[in-house]
């Protein structure tokens, strides 16, 4: 059973179809790319996933579980955590407090417990603080806990995103444009901490991505879209060598 | 500038920093139990009244400050705690129920409210709440069986802990009561905001979509939310309405709902100090005009008849200030100014340039 299975999706805003009769699955422990050109559906598919948005017809699958049935804040509950394509964090808080609210799913306590600071409040406060610094360690957020995200660089931000994310210990992380904005440097660290997240953490990654070279470095498959149809599966090469992505990239030779 | 060397996770869970700073709020809180002593009677009234703005403030800080729904109607539920308050008192319930009851009442009844109310973003929420307030003032003269109506209601003296506390009969265990309730609620405040539902609150404040996508509920946040705001807010009317005496349909008008919400800008959305700096303002002001008023007639040789709104030109002066200069607020500027001095003399300018306002629930509509 695969670990992500959407199975004819389809999405229609009004007269457009964003989403049209997609098709595809991901298997636990790979990494999945999604690439195309704008407008071609890839967040929206990330959207549909996460609730945002209710398919016109199809289903999506989670693990089994039938993702259609819950609410928007119910997916993070299976294990799907995701970061944004326009940066989301919450800006008037520290890095940590941000990580801190990655944990929310498994909170244990109830409202009087939190409000006296009970001790299985503190004891839930410990284990969190723990899992969070471990994602701090691997992310190299060290110099950046306590700092507000209101003044951090664009470049840090992203990476808080990834992890806030990976804070949720997430089965499936969905990585919208992950390097989008980057430097050359810090697309290089992204390409290992997602190598990383993968192999040391054994998370199965979903990604929407531009760059070509991070997405032939660590996907083992990509899916291209176009107009909200799927073009190509396959390996990074098959799809980049594939006669329709060439054609909706570069228009067709006359 | 004070560095503290971090080698446990509870000193970051724990609400104070070190013990230097925990004991300048134990001296804190001991010379303000200690106030009865150096203080006269009418300071320490006042001083009371601030006080008791002080958990009004806290109780709009939550929903306003920190989950960023804005209202307008808090004034209402100032009304429903007082009157909640009373009328149990009157039917022979103990004070040391009646009172945490009413919080408890108003809670619940802002928690329905806040239910059709919440699907509401920004300004219609802050219209919705508005004509709430609006309505407490009709619904409490409608219901003068119940509440008196225009006739309105007398605060009798209650009994605390065998004690009979009166405000005029005796301010000071009065004033020790409230004292009491604000150590309590801010307790409870710091608690709730180092606790997952106070960092829910400010997820959702700053962004709907990825609180959600972390598993955190909106709606049911909001209405919690709601619903601790309102308690706290009951808690404040009741002492209010001890506080005042006498109180009918006019007390709680939609004016205190405006100046609860101008009082959190002033004082700085989004921190508990900002409720206490904001209470501080609004309580003092009048008393400042009209000493200062006197003082300017005495120079000048200017009549000291009163001015009609006066205090509210300035009161709106002093808030349209504060958006345009320190849309912080006081304890904004306060630690702009204990950054200078730790830093001194490399503060520079722009350090705090990022900041914007809070309030811009809309931002994801």
């Amino acid at each position: 059973m695969s670990l992500l299975e959407l199975e004819n999706v389809t999405l229609k805003f009004g007269g457009l179809t964003a989403v049209d009769d997609l098709s595809f699955s991901v298997e636990e422990g790979e990494v999945f790319a999604i690439v195309g050109p704008n407008g071609a559906g890839k967040s929206t598919v990330f959207n549909l996933i996460s609730r945002f948005y209710d398919p016109y017809a199809g289903k999506i699958r989670f693990n089994g579980h039938d993702l259609l049935q819950v609410k928007p804040s119910g997916v993070a509950a299976f294990g799907v955590a995701r970061t944004f394509q326009n940066i989301e964090l919450f800006e008037h808080a520290t890095v940590l407090q941000n990580l801190l609210v990655g944990r929310h799913r498994h909170r244990t306590t109830n409202l009087l417990s939190e409000v006296f600071f009970s001790s299985s409040a503190k004891r839930q406060e410990m284990e969190n603080r723990e899992k969070v610094e471990e994602v701090i360690d691997f992310l190299d957020l060290q110099a950046y806990r306590d700092k507000m995200i209101a003044g951090l660089p664009y470049g840090v931000r992203k990476v808080v995103e990834v992890a806030r994310a990976l804070s949720t210990d997430p089965k499936l992380l969905l990585l919208d444009e992950p390097a989008s904005g980057l430097s050359v440097e810090e697309t290089a660290d992204m390409r290992w901490w997602i190598d990383d997240i993968r192999r040391q953490m054994g998370i199965t990654v979903l990604m929407v991505e531009h760059d070509m070279g991070l997405v032939s470095g660590v996907s083992d498959r990509v899916l291209a879209m176009a107009d909200g149809a799927k073009l190509a599966l396959g390996t990074p090469a098959e799809v980049q060598s594939h006669p329709a992505v060439i054609e909706a990239y570069l228009g067709k030779a006359s | 500038m004070r560095i503290v060397f971090k080698t446990d996770y509870m000193q970051d869970i724990r609400p104070w920093k070190d013990g230097y700073q925990l004991s300048l709020y134990l001296l804190l809180l001991a010379v303000a139990i200690a106030a009865p002593w150096w203080l006269d009677d009418f300071y320490l009234g006042e001083l009371t009244n601030v006080l008791i703005w002080a958990i009004a403030g806290l109780g709009l800080m939550v929903l306003t400050g920190h989950t960023g729904q804005a209202s307008l109607g808090h004034a209402a539920f100032l009304a429903i705690g007082c009157y909640a308050n009373i009328i149990l008192v009157e039917a022979g319930v103990p004070f040391m129920i009646a009172f945490p009851v009413a919080g408890l009442i108003t809670g619940i009844i802002g928690a329905t409210v806040a239910v059709p109310a919440l699907r509401l973003h920004g300004i219609y929420l802050a219209i919705f709440t508005l004509a709430m307030s609006i309505l407490m003032d009709d619904i409490i003269v409608l219901a003068e069986p119940i509440t008196g109506g225009v006739a309105g209601k007398y605060a009798p003296p209650v009994g605390v802990f065998g004690f009979m506390v009166d405000r005029w009969g005796t301010p000071n265990e009065f004033y020790w009561l409230t004292l009491g309730v604000v150590v309590l609620v801010t307790l409870g405040y710091i608690n709730l905001l180092r606790a997952p539902l106070g960092r829910s609150f400010i997820a959702v404040r700053d962004s709907e979509v990825s609180a959600q996508a972390m598993g955190v509920d909106i709606s049911r946040t909001k209405t919690i939310s709601f619903g601790l705001s309102c308690m706290v807010t009951g808690w404040a009317g009741a002492l209010m309405g001890l506080y005042a005496g006498a109180f009918n349909n006019e007390t709680f008008s939609v004016v205190i709902s405006i100046q609860l919400l101008m009082m959190i800008v002033i004082g700085g959305l989004g921190s508990i100090h900002g409720a206490f700096f904001g209470a501080i303002v609004i309580g003092f002001l009048p008393q400042f005009l009209s000493i200062s008023k006197e003082y300017v007639g005495a120079v000048f040789g200017g009549s000291t008849v009163a001015i009609p709104g006066l205090e509210f030109g300035i009161f709106g002066m002093i808030l349209i200030a504060f958006i345009l200069f320190e849309p912080m607020g006081i304890y904004g500027r306060w630690l702009k100014i204990r950054t200078w001095f730790e830093l001194f003399p490399f503060y520079r300018k722009d350090m705090f340039k990022r900041q914007k306002s809070y309030l811009k629930t809309e931002r994801l509509r």
